[in-house]
């Protein structure tokens, strides 16, 4: 079925209207979210495995030739970021049952996390520069409506600020699809990537490939323009934090990928190594915001702008290990750091506060969240046998065979500044005097702590089993350091 | 022709930069909108500004008459996606006023328990 690569997208919109036609029914509302969800999730397995098997899959759109419709491509990488963004939305809306509140619930919440799983979804799979920039604004326009849903005071001073900075960062995106289109006629990504070669004065598109830099590191909150990540995020309720904190800023690395490895490889001298400074800028940009607060959710927060850092390092040194270890690092992150959010949300909801200094001693009374989480800090800190080991130890390899050793030795330094901040909140939270928590449900918390469980579990596997998850990476990695594989796969016809 | 387009977009870009980076939110948003202007402007005038018939097909017109219909139709696009966004931020901007008070973004810093 040559279609199944598009269902990933069509599900969830599928849901997401009809669930805006009763927006008060309560229960029917949550069963058919879960199921879009859930079906969303088991056709993008069957995608995965589909593309493992026969290859890139690509359709254009009305059955017109290749570069005139609108391509849609799924090639591994793609394939395995759709299931993993499925993954995770599936479990926020799990995790969204007990926490969200019935007021938001019965407002639109669940069709707009559904659109927002359309955005990533197609964003993730589309092989049109343009298309890309549609759905990037689809997701957007979701994130918007669940960034302010609710309506509470930070939320509305912070939206302003995240809209105001997508808007600016869309109309430079459109900017630069119009300097694209003017220097190469042609707005299909395989199709580009081959024009561009054939263009003999790079100097223009060295200057289009920093534009597009600009544009996603905006979304993807790059060294000096993630300025707006750290208030946006800290406003609206955990499990929409969790969702952008995972979907969200790894769209704008994945557009990187994807530019950086498909068609602006012109002038890999200057693009790449200014990718990589950025990179390890952002990296130490982030430690320091994740060692300045005593706040669970901002040293999260945090967190997210160091990982951007290193899976952009990955990709920046252009060779197998670097873009192998970037690949399973990206995937890992997404994984890990919903599991995070799930996690503080739960010791947030417990204390009433996100005050790491009103917390103390609750590993007395929830032994098992206390290991949960430990295991999570580890995991995201890349200890050994879990998952951010085996992608970052690749990383910091592509760095040591590439022209910036130096990068390496920066990410594993740092590497021990994300374990002190993802353990003080262990020390802080679980260890020392007992503090009153908030009395809460067996009921309710086993309903917020089952699906968070389930998610670290993931991780631990993800991590354990990195042999069995290595084929699919190194197929994906084949595919970005070889574009001729993608490309003639969109233009075979 | 592209070199006039070229400056009057510049001119949009740089009166949008002046606005968004005034205090009052309502200026801001007008800056947005000038800036969603001059993109589409770029969008026209990078896509070439020949051709004198409008992209249409019509009889007696040779192919190379015809202006380039994809930026049309990406503008159209773009267009219609600026409006919903400037609408979803005015009303945003309209209940934050209601809510805070305020419209004045100096005004509008910081967290509730800022450290």
């Amino acid at each position: 079925m040559s279609n199944l690569l598009l269902f990933p997208i069509i599900i969830p919109l599928f849901f997401a209207v009809i669930l805006m036609i009763f927006p008060k029914r309560l229960k029917l509302q949550r069963i058919l979210a879960a199921i879009g969800a859930g079906v969303t999730l088991i056709s993008a397995i069957v995608l995965l495995a589909k593309v493992d098997a026969d290859g890139v899959q690509a359709v254009t759109l009305g059955s017109w030739p290749a570069p005139f419709g609108i391509s849609m491509v799924s090639d591994p990488l793609s394939a395995l970021l759709v299931v993993t963004s499925s993954i995770i939305t599936l479990f926020v809306v799990f995790y969204s049952f007990p926490t969200i509140g019935v007021k938001r619930e019965q407002s639109y919440y669940y069709p707009a996390v559904l659109f927002l799983m359309v955005g990533v979804n197609g964003a993730f799979t589309t092989g049109d520069i343009f298309n890309l920039f549609v759905f990037v604004e689809v997701l957007l326009m979701a994130s918007y409506t669940l960034i302010v849903h609710g309506g509470e005071k930070p939320q509305l001073r912070e939206s302003i600020k995240y809209l105001l900075v997508n808007i600016i960062s869309s109309a430079l995106f459109v900017a630069a699809v119009a300097f694209l289109y003017s220097v190469t006629g042609t707005l299909n990504m395989a199709d580009l990537a081959v024009k561009i070669p054939q263009i003999e004065e790079t100097g223009i598109l060295t200057v289009i490939a920093v534009m597009f830099l600009v544009v996603f590191g905006f979304k993807a909150a790059i060294f000096p323009l993630y300025f707006w990540l750290p208030g946006s995020y800290y406003s609206p309720p955990i499990p929409i934090l969790a969702l952008f904190g995972a979907l969200l800023t790894k769209v704008g690395v994945y557009a990187i990928m994807r530019t950086y490895t498909l068609f602006f490889t012109m002038n890999v001298g200057f693009t790449h190594e200014l990718l990589g400074i950025i990179a390890i800028l952002t990296i130490l940009a982030g430690c320091v915001g994740a060692l300045a607060y005593f706040d669970v959710k901002k040293i999260i927060i945090y967190n997210i702008i160091i990982a951007v850092g290193v899976i952009l390092f990955g990709i920046a040194q252009l060779n197998q290990p670097g873009v192998d270890g970037s690949i399973f690092y990206l995937l890992h992150d997404m994984l890990i750091k919903a599991a995070l959010f799930f996690l503080v949300g739960i010791v947030a909801v417990l204390f009433g506060t996100t005050d790491l200094r009103k917390m103390g001693g609750l590993i007395k009374t929830y032994p098992v969240l206390g290991w949960t989480y430990l295991v999570a800090a580890f995991g995201l800190a890349g200890i050994p046998p879990l998952s951010g080991f085996p992608g970052k130890l690749l990383i910091v390899q592509g760095g040591f065979e590439g022209p910036q050793f130096w990068g390496s030795i920066v990410i594993l330094a740092t590497s021990l500044i994300v374990l002190l901040s993802a353990v003080r909140i262990f020390i802080y939270a679980f260890w020392g005097e007992p503090v009153e928590t908030v009395p809460l449900k067996g009921s309710v918390f086993n309903q917020m702590f089952i699906p968070t469980v389930i998610l670290v579990a993931i991780t631990v596997v993800f991590g354990v089993g990195a042999e069995l998850f290595m084929p699919f990476i190194s197929g994906a990695g084949e595919v970005l350091l070889n574009p001729s594989i993608y490309i003639d796969a969109v233009l075979k016809e | 022709m592209e070199i006039i387009m070229s400056v009057a977009i510049g001119f949009l870009f740089m009166a949008a930069v002046y606005l968004m980076l005034s205090k009052s939110l309502i200026r801001i948003i007008i800056g947005t909108g000038l800036l969603s202007h001059g993109a589409h402007l770029l969008l026209l005038t990078m896509g070439g500004l020949g051709g004198n018939s409008p992209p249409v097909v019509a009889d007696g017109v040779s192919i190379s008459d015809y202006a380039d219909p994809l930026p049309q139709a990406l503008i159209l696009t773009a267009i219609v996606i600026s409006f919903a966004v400037t609408s979803f931020f005015l009303v945003l901007a309209y209940r934050s006023y209601q809510e805070l008070g305020t419209d004045n973004m100096d005004l509008l810093r910081g967290t509730e328990d800022h450290e």
